[in-house]
């Protein structure tokens, strides 16, 4: 694969990745959304998911949450809330998270606080992205 | 003049003063520096948000979205960022006098103000005036972007309540470690920097027809709106919190300095006097035994 990429995922905590990469998977607002090499210029809303990159064979995952997404001159960057990459995941973690965001969930429901529900649905969220991760690894 | 016991408890005293300043200075030092490359990591984030925002505001009418809309404005409101702590020299004044301005401005021209006090100190300086509607407190110490959003969330539901019809911030934005002056800044309605360099403009035109948008350029809008709000609130606590450690890195090295001159000056003092009265001893001494002899 002769042509690349320039990938670029930016946090408010600095940029997390910045290289050149043949493919990238992102979920997108309306489902995953692959782009190659030369893609159309694009914006796109970014949900909590996997963005997946191959880099000369390699794959690497990032757990990334909420935020936006630019293609424009063969150059991709997502604007996001947070990243991980996958070896930074604490399974462990992520699983009390998954545990604690149900119960506050079931809890929501039976006394129907609302405002707290969809915090708790955006932890569940984020909680099962980081264990879809972390199990492949 | 002073005795030679109190002169020296005073001495004590002070140097026990320089000792407490220049401790806070050397932990201001090394906070500064975790808030300074806090600001740094969050430059570039900043940066491609509002150029994508430009981007896309560019080919697209302000008018149909809620937090762009502008309006007669009646009612202002102020978010005031300062810091929770005091000793930090004027910065906290500097920022209060630069929003009393502002207020006393927008009320000669008959609007109301309100104001959000973000930092303890904001809020004890103008709580007295009523006009504080919401204050947050002792959270510029360690916040974090979810803190931001909070703030950000309820402001702009207080503007589209139709409660306020302008937003201002007003921080102190970090020049240099030994510069920090107040800033201020139009939050609501949205007004997206149009940026003045050619490149940008010519980007944004040509990129203006062919975008291909997911969801609709009008969703997207919607969910970017109250993301810049959230990037704009960060940003003003961010560079509010470097300004305020640096602030009291230099108000605390000044302190220590004048102590040193304190002690410097009492120190004199001090061997003046002791100077003085072995001078009188000896007096005494030579005067006694000429009278023996006598």
């Amino acid at each position: 694969m002769a042509e690349k990429i320039n990938l670029e995922v930016v946090t408010p905590k600095g940029p997390i990745v910045s290289e050149e990469v043949d493919i990238v998977t992102a979920p997108g607002f309306a489902g995953e959304f692959g782009v190659l090499a030369n893609h159309a210029p694009f914006l796109s809303t970014i949900k909590i998911g996997t963005l997946r990159y191959k880099k000369d064979g390699t794959e690497e995952e990032l757990m990334v949450s909420g935020g936006f997404c630019e293609v424009s001159n063969n150059k991709i960057t997502f604007l996001v809330e947070s990243a991980e990459r996958g070896h930074e995941i604490d399974a462990d973690r992520a699983l009390q998270a998954k545990e604690r965001a149900e119960k506050r969930l079931l809890q929501a429901r039976e006394q129907q606080a609302k405002i707290d529900r969809t915090r708790a649905e955006a932890a569940l969220q984020r909680a099962l992205a980081r264990l879809r991760i972390a199990q492949r690894q | 003049m002073a005795s030679l016991k109190d002169v020296k408890s005073k001495i004590g005293g002070v140097k026990k003063t320089a000792q407490i300043t220049s401790a806070m200075n050397m932990v201001a030092a090394s906070k500064l520096r975790g808030a300074q490359q806090k600001m740094e990591d969050f430059r570039p984030y900043t940066e491609k948000f509002n150029q994508a925002m430009s981007s896309l505001s560019a080919n697209m009418e302000s008018g149909q979205f809620p937090l762009m809309e502008v309006r007669d404005v009646q009612t202002v409101e102020i978010v005031i960022v300062t810091s929770d702590r005091g000793l930090c020299g004027s910065f906290n004044s500097h920022i209060f006098k630069a929003a009393a301005k502002l207020i006393s401005q927008y009320e000669s021209e008959g609007k109301k103000v309100s104001l959000v006090c973000v930092g303890k100190k904001g809020n004890a300086f103008f709580k007295k005036t009523g006009k504080v509607r919401k204050s947050h407190t002792d959270i510029m110490g360690s916040f974090q972007m979810f803190n931001a959003r909070s703030i950000a969330q309820d402001v702009a539901a207080n503007f589209l309540a139709g409660e306020a019809d302008k937003v201002h911030v007003i921080y102190g934005k970090f020049m240099s470690v030994a510069v920090q002056r107040p800033h201020m800044e139009v939050l609501l309605p949205v007004q997206p920097e149009v940026s003045e360099s050619e490149d940008a403009v010519t980007k944004a035109g040509a990129a203006a027809g062919d975008y291909l948008y997911e969801p609709s350029p009008t969703e997207i809008m919607d969910v970017l709106l109250p993301l810049y709000m959230n990037v704009m609130t960060y940003h003003a606590m961010l560079e509010t919190g470097a300004s305020e450690h640096a602030a009291r890195m230099t108000a605390m090295d000044n302190a220590t300095r004048a102590c040193k001159d304190m002690i410097k000056d009492l120190t004199l003092l001090y061997n003046k006097a002791r100077q003085a009265g072995i001078t009188a001893e000896l007096m005494d001494i030579v005067g006694g035994a000429e009278a023996l002899k006598g």
